[in-house]
């Protein structure tokens, strides 16, 4: 099952050589039409791919009529404010990022707290494909072929104590290898949090690769979390504690502007951000480009069905 | 003689302006945009009509600085590019984002200050580029100096509606930038600044 389907999804990608050609042949039409010195302004491709396979078997539950956004798009255009403001800084610099060793620690509310290195992470229990919609708090979205397992697999091997309310989530930071650092956009390290319910619901991911490979480094390697039913800020790049705890946790985005991102930031067409519009979405790597029409934007990302009953009672327009 | 050498120049910063215009174009027809092609586009016009504004300003210090009025001959055409990147950046926000739905678009430019700052910049720059040409400016006599002084305005709320997109994200440093060279540039209108730069000329 899953030797054809990674040969199938080797075809789809353009192999390294066409691509690069195809490069060189953009780069040279503009050399000719502008001169030299204005090329590289005219082609702005830039790539980092240093990514191992990963099996995985895909999950029946998580296949998507949508196609998948192509792995160019997936892994060119990032938020992860680590490697810079721009989309296209994680691909261009996330380079110097040490993914290996890496451990994990689990600490807080819990029976058995443990400290896992990324190869038992890896191991602690089967890998499946699971194909998400990704939708971004900025109105795009595109369609993901995750690898991973839910995330409740590891809270239920440290046992979660009764008064573990919240779980937090804690990304590296590193100003040796993460150039973003030297800015104060955030307060670093990079927090988010759920609440444990939300942690525990199977849809949330742990994950550590994406089609099929490992995950490239501009994507949260080694192990990030995907929360897909959440606009993409709350699902954690690049892991390097998880904690369980009482009190809701102060995240990031959150701490910077409250009014702007809710601690929930569930999908939701009916509540606005404060500057742009959530009722639709802009689908990346539309064949049409820009005259693409917008799509419409559904409550919990189309995962209402397995994440709406969390919420029952709650006012969602209050608790954005 | 002086005279052929400002219209070379003109032929030459007019051919210069339309490269960014060039480059979408080339992009767009090789696939070059990126993964969010419109996002792309909006963001090169605006920053564009941005830069022509800053160049536009920068005419009158450099005559003050070189005591040389070539200077003030290329200022229109450069007042005319920002309004035109500004035109494109509006027409690609209203077509390919609100997709010509007028009541969502004032309903938009109502709710969101950035959008209320970009949309009076480009309504503000409107009688600014019909009012730029000789007749129009024989015509308003010293009004036309009056109303041209609007420009001043449009450089704060094209700031504002930069910095307040940004803003959301925390992102300021491209826009600090902008705001300290439009903040220099104006300065160089304060009487007391603009005398003392006229006389360093004369030294």
């Amino acid at each position: 099952m899953y030797t054809n389907d990674s040969k199938q999804l080797s075809q789809e990608i353009t192999p390294k050589a066409v691509f690069e050609g195809r490069r060189d042949l953009i780069k040279s039409a503009a050399a000719g039409a502008f001169g030299l010195a204005l090329a590289p302004w005219f082609s702005r491709e830039a790539l980092a791919n240093n990514s191992q396979k990963l099996l995985a078997t895909p999950n029946p539950n998580f296949i998507l009529k949508e196609e998948s956004t192509s792995y160019k798009y997936v892994t060119g255009y990032n938020n992860f404010y680590e490697f810079g403001t721009d989309k296209s800084d994680p691909a261009a610099y996330a380079e110097s990022l040490q993914t290996r060793p890496w451990t994990v620690t689990i600490e807080g509310l819990v029976k058995k707290p443990m400290t896992l290195d990324i190869d038992a992470l890896l191991k602690l229990a089967p890998m499946e494909e699971r194909i998400y919609r990704m939708r971004c708090v900025e109105g795009w979205s595109m369609v993901i072929p995750w690898d991973g397992y839910s995330l409740s697999k590891l809270l239920n091997q440290v046992q979660p104590l009764g008064s573990a309310k919240y779980v937090e989530f804690i990304s590296l930071a590193d100003r040796k290898q993460m150039p973003g650092l030297k800015s104060q956009v955030i307060d670093w390290p990079y927090r988010e949090g759920l609440r444990l319910d939300e942690a525990m619901n199977p849809l949330t991911l742990l994950t550590f690769g994406l089609y099929g490979e490992t995950l490239p480094k501009q994507n949260g390697a080694p192990v990030r979390i995907v929360v897909p039913w959440k606009y993409g800020f709350k699902s954690a790049k690049s892991i390097v504690k998880i904690r369980l705890t009482e009190e809701m946790p102060k995240t990031s985005w959150s701490q910077f502007d409250a009014r702007e991102y809710g601690f929930y930031s569930n999908v939701n067409p009916l509540v606005d951000h404060p500057r742009w519009s959530q009722a639709t979405e802009r689908r990346i790597g539309d064949p049409k480009g820009v005259f693409a029409p917008k799509m419409k934007t559904q409550m919990f990302n189309g995962y209402g069905d397995q994440v709406a009953s969390m919420y029952s009672g709650m006012d969602l327009k209050k608790f954005y | 003689m002086l005279g052929d050498k400002i219209s070379l120049m003109k032929l030459l910063i007019f051919l210069l302006a339309l490269l960014p215009l060039d480059r979408l174009i080339f992009l767009g027809f090789t696939d070059g945009l990126g993964a969010n092609p419109i996002e792309f586009i909006t963001r090169s016009t605006g920053t564009w009509a941005l830069v022509f504004l800053c160049l536009t300003l920068a005419m009158t210090p450099l005559r003050l600085l070189t005591s040389s009025t070539s200077w003030i001959r290329y200022r229109r055409m450069l007042g005319l590019f920002s309004f035109f990147y500004a035109s494109l950046h509006f027409a690609i926000w209203l077509w390919l984002d609100q997709d010509f739905d007028l009541a969502e678009m004032l309903k938009d430019v109502l709710k969101r200050p950035f959008i209320t700052m970009g949309f009076i910049s480009f309504v503000l720059l409107i009688p600014l580029a019909l009012s730029s040409t000789h007749w129009a400016q024989r015509k308003l006599g010293r009004r036309w100096a009056q109303l041209h002084r609007l420009i001043y305005l449009i450089a704060c709320t094209v700031i504002l509606h930069y910095w307040w997109h940004k803003a959301g994200k925390n992102d300021l440093d491209t826009v600090t930038i902008y705001a300290v060279v439009l903040l220099l540039l104006l300065c160089c209108r304060i009487p007391y600044i603009r005398k003392l730069l006229g006389k360093r000329s004369t030294i």
